[in-house]
């Protein structure tokens, strides 16, 4: 666990992460200014480090209604606002980029935050991107494992001499700058079934897991496939993290954590995904078998318990502001984590 | 309510007349819906690839943009090969999970034989439930007979169709009503 800097002493790490997504507050009807979000985002950072959050992420996603799509600054200008919380991509879309230059990104994060940044490594769910950066589609799956491979190497290794099919050959080449303490925690983003959940187990690389709503016990055959694959490939289960993610809301009471997040879950699938949330299932959510994080704060910590007990993960990743949250209940969100579900949650977890 | 007629198939007669005729009987009876025919023959639809249906271009994006935004789906379909066409197929596919969400979905359908009568409760009904559709049970089957030079002869067949129209309308109605009733009790 040393390795990608966790501490299983400390009990489970606690991360935000974003989107970039840029979309009205479907209440009022307003929508604040691309600048305007960027700079929420670098805020909420602030308050996340102040609050006692671990991790700090934000994603790419190349197309509207979001604003993020240079992922990098927006993490290079976190860097420089923080100096405690680790900082990472959620995720990095390696298919449609080239591994040696988000590997030079990410390592100048590193050393302006003082060794802090992480890579999150996803194939992307979207074509847009692919069609905008000029990757061919038909080979979306083997480019990702090929970026990856190389991307882990590049990270394991001084000089890397590699050749692969989608990329120009390296030869002996050293990649500038290197992070502050050689390597970096490097991820693999999984979506929900174990196919690729395996594929990282095989890689024994650590998985960041999407568990976006419903029954939390689904996500747990992804898991135990991910450790399986892990020891198959001749790798340590246990030495490998595991990190989930889910879509979060808390607030002082679950009946109005469901009436302050449904708009915005709903307006955000309706605008991303072509479809809304259907409600019969958000009213399930706060139930503590439910993956979904919506609930009052003892709501959200039996969840966060009970998905410990299954998954047995060392950080979980929890997504405030899908859909057009206004910032002041994104600080009431970060102020219950900071006060009340981080200490709760560390005091069951921390490994003795 | 919006309603979508869709006609599947690109070639042939029978279920682009059928679907004309219900699309008569349904402005007849409810003149204040808001009715579109889509008529697959008319529109130069690709292949699903598995994206998001927002990210097609043309007519595709045209199809799906316009089935996913209706409350009710009455779909024709003739028989091929004892199943419905490609063409249909497709458009199932190029939609996402659980599409038909709230959606009634209803069926016309013709063949050349009465032998496929119960083609749509073996190959049509299984993906509309897989998708969720509200479907209407009852469906109307067509078969050569009932038809004369691109008109219904029969007049069993124009009763049922008033039916199924009816069907169609009052289940959007009585889904409208359980989901206020839901809202309610939800409370968010």
């Amino acid at each position: 666990m040393e390795k990608y800097r966790i501490d299983p002493l400390k009990g489970i790490e606690f991360g935000l992460y974003s989107l970039g997504d840029h979309m009205s507050n479907p209440i009022t009807g307003e929508r604040i200014s691309a600048q305007a979000r960027i700079k929420e985002l670098i805020e909420a950072s602030k308050l996340a480090e102040q609050a006692g959050i671990d991790v700090f992420g934000v994603g790419e996603s190349h197309q509207t209604y979001f604003t993020t799509q240079a992922h990098t600054v927006v993490l290079g200008a976190i860097a420089q606002a923080t100096s405690k919380i680790k900082i990472t991509s959620s995720a990095t879309v390696l298919s449609v980029s080239d591994p040696v230059r988000v590997y030079e990104d990410f390592a100048t994060i590193d050393l302006i935050s003082d060794g802090r940044a992480e890579i999150v490594a996803g194939r992307g769910s979207r074509v847009g991107a692919y069609h905008l950066l000029g990757v061919n589609l038909q080979d979306y799956e083997e480019i990702f494992e090929e970026k990856l491979e190389l991307l882990k190497k590049i990270n394991e290794e001084d000089q890397v001499t590699w050749q692969g099919e989608y990329r120009t050959p390296l030869e002996n080449a050293h990649i500038l700058p290197q992070p502050k303490n050689g390597s970096l925690p490097i991820w693999r983003a999984v979506g929900g079934p174990p196919t690729s959940a395996i594929k990282a187990g095989y890689m024994g690389i650590p998985m960041m897991l999407t568990t976006l709503g419903g029954p939390a016990i689904n996500f747990k055959p992804s898991v135990d496939a991910y450790r399986e694959a892990a020891e198959r490939s001749g790798f340590d289960p246990k030495a490998l993290p595991i990190a989930t993610t889910s879509l979060f809301y808390v607030a002082d009471t679950t009946k109005e954590a469901l009436q302050e997040m449904y708009p915005h879950l709903n307006g955000g699938f309706q605008a991303i995904r072509g479809g809304g949330y259907p409600k019969q299932q958000f009213a399930q959510a706060p139930d503590t078998r439910d993956a979904l994080m919506v609930g009052s704060k003892e709501q959200i910590i039996e969840k966060m318990l009970y998905q410990y007990e299954l998954y047995g993960m060392q950080r979980f990743m929890a997504q405030i502001d899908f859909g057009g949250v206004p910032f002041e209940k994104i600080m009431k969100n970060i102020e219950i984590i900071g006060n009340d579900i981080i200490p709760a949650i560390k005091k069951y977890t921390a490994v003795k | 309510m919006k309603i979508v007629a869709l006609a599947g198939s690109i070639v042939g007669s029978k279920t682009k007349t059928a679907i004309l005729k219900t699309v008569e009987i349904l402005s007849q009876k409810y003149p204040e819906n808001e009715i579109t025919l889509l008529d697959l023959a008319e529109y130069t639809v690709q292949f699903s690839d598995g994206r998001n249906y927002l990210e097609y271009e043309g007519d595709t994006k045209y199809i799906t943009e316009t089935i996913m935004a209706a409350d009710a789906i009455i779909i024709g379909t003739p028989t091929f090969q004892a199943s419905i066409p490609a063409t249909l197929k497709n458009i199932f596919d190029l939609l996402p999970v659980n599409a038909f969400r709230d959606k009634v979905v209803s069926s016309v359908v013709t063949a050349g034989t009465a032998k496929h009568y119960l083609m749509v409760e073996q190959q049509l009904k299984p993906i509309l439930a897989y998708m969720k559709a509200h479907i209407v049970p009852t469906y109307v089957f067509m078969e050569e007979k009932d038809f004369h030079r691109k008109e219904i002869i029969n007049d069993d067949i124009l009763f049922r169709l008033e039916r199924l129209v009816e069907d169609t309308v009052l289940t959007v109605e009585a889904l409208k009503i359980i989901r206020i009733k839901k809202d309610e009790e939800y409370g968010f």
